[in-house]
């Protein structure tokens, strides 16, 4: 067992089991891995059909020690909402419900119930784990795909339309807390969750996590990939809460543009980006470009 | 009749629990194609390889340095991949 104290390295140790049915270099197990520093076995996931649900393994056993609530697709964040208010009314407040859902879970088909549970304020903390397409059924796209990426929907140009921004639609709810985050970062991820923990009300986190199978690159990159995402601005981390937009440690130096990586190094590393033409690259950059300017306009 | 059902069989009775196991889906060890060589000499306890397993079988020891628990290492590369000194080589199954 470990301490509040301990480094994070130790306090990952005792909630995700070995052996889960993630596909090799999965990120999921990774994220797990620092909920379970976070919270411990005092969490209850609420798990929308997603990659998610397979990677527990199935009944009668489970990957992880805590709770898990299975729901159907659309409904994660109205489960996890009528669980927190149930605790509530039970008095219970040591437990924390973790409404735990994929891109397409969360920017497509669960967007109405997201945005209803966060418009009442249910106590939750929703992360929403963005893998950029619907992986579990055969990597679809979904609205969260960035623009110019293979799937096997966008077969022959690859996306034509640019990713949707999520964490920009709930801090227009007004929530208490809205973040993005990277798994290649998990101090900082920790520390996202630890605040997160201490706020009453609706939270989201925005989870960036590079699929390997999805993504088209070797397993061994997830977390270069992820690296990557940010270093090259195309991922920019931050926290929003009491108005005020708060760029976090691993994103401020890439504030200056001219320390940013060229994002031709994120994308070579994916598969699915290689037919990309440079008028596409051009078209990345501008809506990186824009992603900084807004970012900046709030904080 | 919901009435009689919810007061006969109280609702804890019908939720399905499933319990906390080691190995959901087998000894993953047999997934890999590549196996993670630690070399101690080089390591210098940095945690690295051990925050980011996806596996969860990375323990490092202060004194030690990292050993990896092969039944159910996937064989992914990321341990490699990460270690800043070189420490963790994959070599083929
Ligand atoms: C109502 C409904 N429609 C479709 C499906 C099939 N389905 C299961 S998982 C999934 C993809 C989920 O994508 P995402 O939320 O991005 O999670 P990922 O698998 O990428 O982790 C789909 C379409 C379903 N289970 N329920
Ligand atoms: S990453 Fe390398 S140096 Fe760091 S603890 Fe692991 S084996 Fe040792
Ligand atoms: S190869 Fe992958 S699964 Fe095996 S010990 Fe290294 S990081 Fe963990
Ligand atoms: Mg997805």
């Amino acid at each position: 067992m470990y301490s509040r104290k301990s480094p994070l390295p130790y306090k990952m140790r005792d909630v995700v089991l070995p052996g889960d049915a993630a596909c090799p270099g999965c990120p999921i197990p990774i994220a797990w891995k620092v909920l379970g520093a976070v919270f411990g076995e005092k969490m209850i996931l609420v798990i929308p059909a997603c990659c998610s649900s397979v990677v527990v393994g199935p009944y009668p056993y489970s990957s992880i020690k805590a709770s898990v609530v299975h729901v159907a697709f659309a409904s994660a964040a109205a489960v996890a909402s009528g669980i927190a208010e149930a605790l509530e009314r039970r008095g219970i407040t040591d437990v924390y419900v973790v409404a735990w859902a994929g891109d397409g879970g969360t920017a497509d088909i669960g967007m109405a119930s997201l945005s209803g549970a966060a418009e009442r304020n249910h106590n939750i903390i929703y992360i929403m784990y963005d893998n950029e397409a619907y992986m579990n059924t055969g990597i679809q796209r979904s609205s969260a795909t960035p623009y110019g990426a293979w799937t096997t929907t966008t077969p022959i140009i690859g996306k034509t339309e640019h990713k949707k921004d999520v964490a920009k639609i709930m801090i227009a709810h007004g929530i208490p807390y809205v973040a993005t985050a990277s798994i290649g970062y998990p101090h900082d991820l920790y520390a996202k969750l630890e605040r997160a923990k201490s706020i009453h009300g609706f939270k989201f986190i925005h989870l960036h996590a590079p699929c390997p199978v999805g993504w088209r690159f070797d397993p061994r990159y997830t977390i270069k990939v992820a690296k990557l995402a940010v270093e090259t601005g195309m991922w920019i981390l931050y926290e929003y809460y009491d108005g005020k937009l708060r760029i976090s440690g691993p994103s401020k130096p890439f504030i200056d543009s001219k320390r940013r990586k060229p994002i031709e190094e994120y994308l070579k590393l994916q598969g699915r980006f290689r037919k990309i033409t440079p008028e596409k690259v051009e078209e990345i950059r501008k809506y990186v470009d824009e992603n900084w300017r807004w970012v900046k306009l709030l904080s | 009749m919901l009435n009689r059902i919810i007061v006969e069989k109280p609702i804890h009775n019908r939720i399905v629990v499933a319990k906390p196991k080691i190995g959901v889906a087998g000894k993953t060890g047999t997934w890999r194609t590549e196996k993670p060589l630690v070399d101690n000499s080089k390591c210098k306890k940095c945690y690295q390889c051990e925050i980011f397993c996806p596996v969860n079988v990375i323990r490092v020891d202060p004194n030690t340095g990292a050993t990896v628990d092969y039944d159910y290492c996937k064989g992914c590369g990321i341990c490699a991949e990460l270690c800043p000194f070189n420490a963790i080589r994959m070599e083929p199954e």
